[in-house]
């Protein structure tokens, strides 16, 4: 009997400790959730003008030479897959969703780069070609996620590959964040206005479609400026919802984790003071037995 | 006819400007640049420099970075990595930045993708000084 109380008592203090570890985690997910949902939610606009401008571009450059990186290739001989994931685990299903997707690669034909250590760890377990693998500190910057943008263009252009998709985890609100896979490259102009689409401008097309631009200094002049870097701040704009979705996720998943412990907590303290009543009712018992048994 | 021209200014960080006005002056590749309601349609490069708008009679001057625009007939889209307005613009702080980056120039070691993005640096930085010395001279 002793000894089933003192085991009660060692779980609740265990699962405090853990709840109280998970608590301090939602908070600061809660606090580093803010922050990149602000980051993400404020590069929005910038990556839909950029889209709006690129398809316009797009038509009326389509007519006299057309920019490298928006050339669509007859035959993909091989495939690109930049995946971006997280560093870190305790984050719910995100990582697991995701890396669903990219299984669904054929590993022969794809060739790999991974953003986050998730990715990357899963990626070598399965034995796939993993070309490159980029990290991405908490507060990254446009510059450094350049890094990663420019190396799977560089790819592209040299022709080892001849599509590029980004696998990341589009952030919707902070109970929901769904896995994407995107082709980024050839970029498309239809697949520009999807992408819109999703956040609320359907127009791009339709306005593209009407006007005739003028260029200074010319049309491939602007595209060879606008293309890479359209597609430089495509991942970076990428990386940011992955990073806001993480958190969200995590934060999330740490709230779960803590409400469990606290209604675990309440049925071990149950069961605690019933055997611990039942306990002393046997004690009492036995005790006047033993006196009537005496008198 | 309209008499305005929609200005959008978006950075990667947020929306920096947007509203009706009636002239804008960009500080394009080619040179400095007009716009009225009713330009044609015009998509060009920006560099880092001084971007004023006329609203009611009165001039706004905006320090912008590299970046695109998109004018139509009623709108112009500003597509900018940097865009600051005077109040924003932190002069010391400014000088400060130029002055570190010129040193580093002197270094030995500086590749020359580094060199072209310290120069971008301090081109922006001079930008916001020109915005900000601007006022004082009227």
């Amino acid at each position: 009997m002793g000894a089933n109380t003192r085991d009660i008592r060692r779980r609740i203090k265990s699962v405090k400790n853990t709840s109280q570890i998970t608590k301090a985690m939602q908070m600061v997910a809660a606090a580093k959730m803010r922050k990149a949902q602000l980051r993400a939610l404020s590069g929005r606009p910038y990556a839909e003008e950029l889209a709006k401008m690129l398809a316009a571009l797009a038509q009326a450059g389509s007519s006299s030479e057309m920019h490298p990186l928006l050339k669509e290739r007859k035959e993909v001989k091989r495939e690109l897959v930049l995946v971006i994931s997280t560093d870190k685990g305790l984050c719910g299903a995100l990582n697991t969703n995701l890396l669903r997707e990219v299984g669904k690669f054929d590993p022969a034909k794809t060739t790999f780069v991974s953003i986050g250590r998730k990715g990357a760890q899963f990626l070598s377990r399965l034995k796939r070609d993993l070309a490159a693998e980029f990290e991405l500190k908490e507060a990254f910057t446009f510059l450094e996620s350049k890094q990663a943008s420019k190396f799977i263009m560089e790819k592209f252009l040299a022709g080892e590959v001849d599509k590029v998709s980004v696998a990341y985890t589009d952030f919707v609100s902070t109970i929901n964040q769904k896995p994407t896979v995107r082709v980024i490259l050839p970029v498309q102009s239809f697949e520009l206005s999807e992408l819109e689409g999703e956040h609320g401008t359907k127009k791009v097309e339709a306005a593209a479609n009407t006007t005739e631009y003028l260029f200074e200094p010319s049309a491939s002049g602007v595209l060879a400026g606008l293309v890479p870097h359209y597609v430089n701040f495509a991942v970076y704009q990428m990386v940011l919802e992955s990073r806001a979705s993480e958190h969200s996720a995590r934060m999330v998943a740490m709230k779960n984790a803590t409400d469990n412990a606290k209604q675990l907590i309440k049925d071990l303290t149950l069961e605690y003071n019933k055997v611990r009543q039942a306990a002393i009712t046997t004690e009492l018992l036995e005790i006047t037995t033993a006196q009537m048994a005496l008198g | 006819m309209a008499a305005t021209l929609r200005l959008e200014i978006v950075t990667p960080e947020a929306r920096a400007y947007s509203d009706d006005v009636e002239l804008v002056v960009l500080p394009a590749v080619e040179g400095e640049m007009g716009v009225y309601p009713q330009h044609i349609p015009l998509i060009t490069q920006l560099k880092p420099g001084e971007l004023v708008v006329t609203k009611g009679g009165k001039q706004i001057a905006l320090a912008v970075g590299e970046g695109f625009v998109e004018v139509t007939g009623e709108k112009v889209s500003v597509l900018v990595d940097m865009a600051l307005q005077e109040s924003e613009i932190d002069e010391k702080a400014v000088e400060e930045a130029i002055a570190r980056a010129e040193a580093r120039l002197k270094e030995q070691h500086v590749g020359d993708e580094e060199a072209a993005l310290v120069q971008a640096a301090i081109a922006k930085s001079l930008a916001q000084l020109h915005v900000k010395r601007r006022r004082r001279n009227i």
